[in-house]
């Protein structure tokens, strides 16, 4: 196994994103985190399907790309989720009757990789610049076999874990906006397990914050005719 | 005139409701409707159940078939529940292939299955590496009015407690599998889990096992299923936030409601056999 992906219990892995490397879509990021990494590009908000019009609100449209083979089930599952969670988190009364839609592109799948997929939809939102009520960060966990907690699993620990959890919270009140835990296990642990995950979504909130940092004061030095950026 | 505000405003309908801490159809917020359940009224699946949350209807029925297995798990057999949502259950779905919502429920369906552990895939196997039986869950709703997700997994796991599956013997003269239609073997279920649906209306409230007009209303659900005293999924695919004092108070329902249904369903399959 990759040395470079163990890391301690109770921290997420390293983070590193790419912002704007397309040059189509209107948004676009490439996040790793650890060896997980997975590439989202936003179009919108735009023109939207004639049966997809929501009179009242922008339609959020999610596809999902695996890395090989044809969509099935499972896939639609995850669209639905990611449709859902930034369905309440983009301010949609704000577009009506357009589309935002969501491209996401799996690159490598190290474990925690449904919480990559959402972190990189909310970067790539971000840098689109579409309004948005609240960011949303996901943090996944696993509980093994002796019933201790490891945040931000590789696949091996994913495999061979008894449950997985994965939780979306808000910045705003830090309340949560999807679940999806599977396993079996006790209320205490899926307790504790909340308080870890929402403990370290501030680590990624931080993130958020960095990159955008990061990306804006490079466009600054631009118009200013930097030849250093 | 209070039909004119039903239609005309039915978020504030509701609210007026709401505020007196009870629904329009008469319940309490936590509580469900009435639950009926018919088991073994296919006579020609290997396994089948009827049931009845309030007008929600739901089928299912069971096949068995042999089947090679997969190569890298030669000795599991496979449970493959899909759910079909007809136009004729409600005008909001279509002909064709299956919708978007049938997709995502038949996949909470499989999630269930696999991580309730509630059937060992091990007793599947008839003998390793080259037969094992596949267990076609097949439901049908017959008529939707609301939360199918508890509807549907009380069916399937109704249904799979009264399946039957025949003994299978190699006869060694023809070197062949024969099954004996007339010596069955019921199938040992590990565990029943019971699945408890929310949904989350405006800010805060939360009402269980919501009807088709308030899941229209509701900003998002939350499924809880439980085990005897473990819950075995959570499921809130985005909606409004809800703090995690919430949860709780969610989990406690779930629990009790696994209690009621559990002995709703051993009560029918008791006096039916």
């Amino acid at each position: 196994m990759m040395d470079s992906d163990e890391h301690r219990e109770d921290r997420l892995r390293q983070m590193t994103c790419q912002l704007g490397q397309m040059l189509r879509p209107d948004g676009d990021t490439t996040l790793f985190m650890g060896d997980t990494c997975a590439t989202v590009a936003v179009y919108g908000p735009g023109e939207v399907k004639m049966n997809k019009e929501l009179l009242d609100k922008a339609t959020v449209e999610v596809v999902y790309r695996s890395k090989s083979g044809l969509p099935g089930c499972a896939e639609k599952m995850i669209e639905r989720l990611i449709c859902n969670t930034y369905q309440t988190a983009i301010l949609t009364q704000l577009h009506p009757r357009s589309s935002v839609s969501l491209t996401i592109q799996e690159i490598q799948n190290s474990g925690s990789f449904l919480a990559c997929c959402i972190n990189a939809s909310c970067l790539a939102l971000l840098d689109a610049s579409v309004s948005m009520k609240f960011l949303v960060a996901a943090v996944s966990c696993i509980i093994d076999n002796d019933g201790n907690i490891v945040l931000d699993p590789n696949r091996k620990q994913e495999k061979t874990a008894r449950s997985s959890l994965t939780f979306v919270f808000d910045n705003k009140d830090k309340k949560i906006v999807t679940i999806n835990a599977k396993g079996d296990y006790r209320i205490e642990e899926l307790n504790r397990c909340l308080a870890l995950c929402k403990e370290a979504s501030v680590a990624i909130f931080d993130f958020y914050r960095e990159s955008m940092k990061k990306k804006l004061s490079k466009s600054m030095n631009t118009l200013k005719g930097d030849p250093e950026s | 005139m209070v039909d004119h505000f039903k239609i005309a405003r039915p978020l504030e309908f509701y609210e007026k409701f709401i505020q007196q801490e009870v629904r329009p159809d008469g319940r309490e917020l936590g509580e469900f409707r009435s639950t009926v359940c018919n088991l073994s009224c296919i006579t020609t699946a290997n396994g089948s159940a009827l049931i009845k949350i309030g007008n929600t209807t739901i089928i299912c029925g069971i096949k068995a078939e042999l089947a090679s297995p997969a190569s890298e798990e030669p000795c599991k057999g496979f449970i493959i529940p899909n759910l079909e949502l007809s136009p004729m259950c409600s005008s909001r779905f279509r002909s064709g292939p299956p919708g978007e919502q049938a997709q995502v429920a038949s996949q909470f369906l499989a999630d269930v299955i696999k991580n309730s552990k509630c059937v060992d895939l091990e007793t599947l196997c008839v003998e390793s590496g080259k037969l094992v039986w596949v267990l076609h869950c097949d439901l049908i709703c017959l008529d939707y009015d609301g939360n199918i997700t508890d509807a549907s997994i009380l069916a399937l796991i109704a249904a799979l407690q009264t399946t039957k599956l025949p003994k299978v013997k190699l006869n060694e003269d023809t070197d062949k599998f024969e099954t004996f239609e007339s010596d069955l073997v019921s199938l040992a279920l590990l565990s029943h889990p019971v699945s408890t649906t929310f949904s989350i209306l405006g800010d805060q409230i939360l009402i269980v096992d919501p009807t088709s007009e308030e899941e229209s209303l509701s900003m998002g659900t939350i499924t809880i299923v439980a085990l005897v005293d473990k819950i075995c999924m959570v499921y809130k695919p985005g909606g409004n936030p809800i703090a995690s004092e919430q949860l709780p108070t969610l989990f406690e329902r779930a629990i009790e409601r696994g209690k009621e249904v559990r002995s709703l369903v051993d009560k029918t399959f008791s006096s039916a056999s």
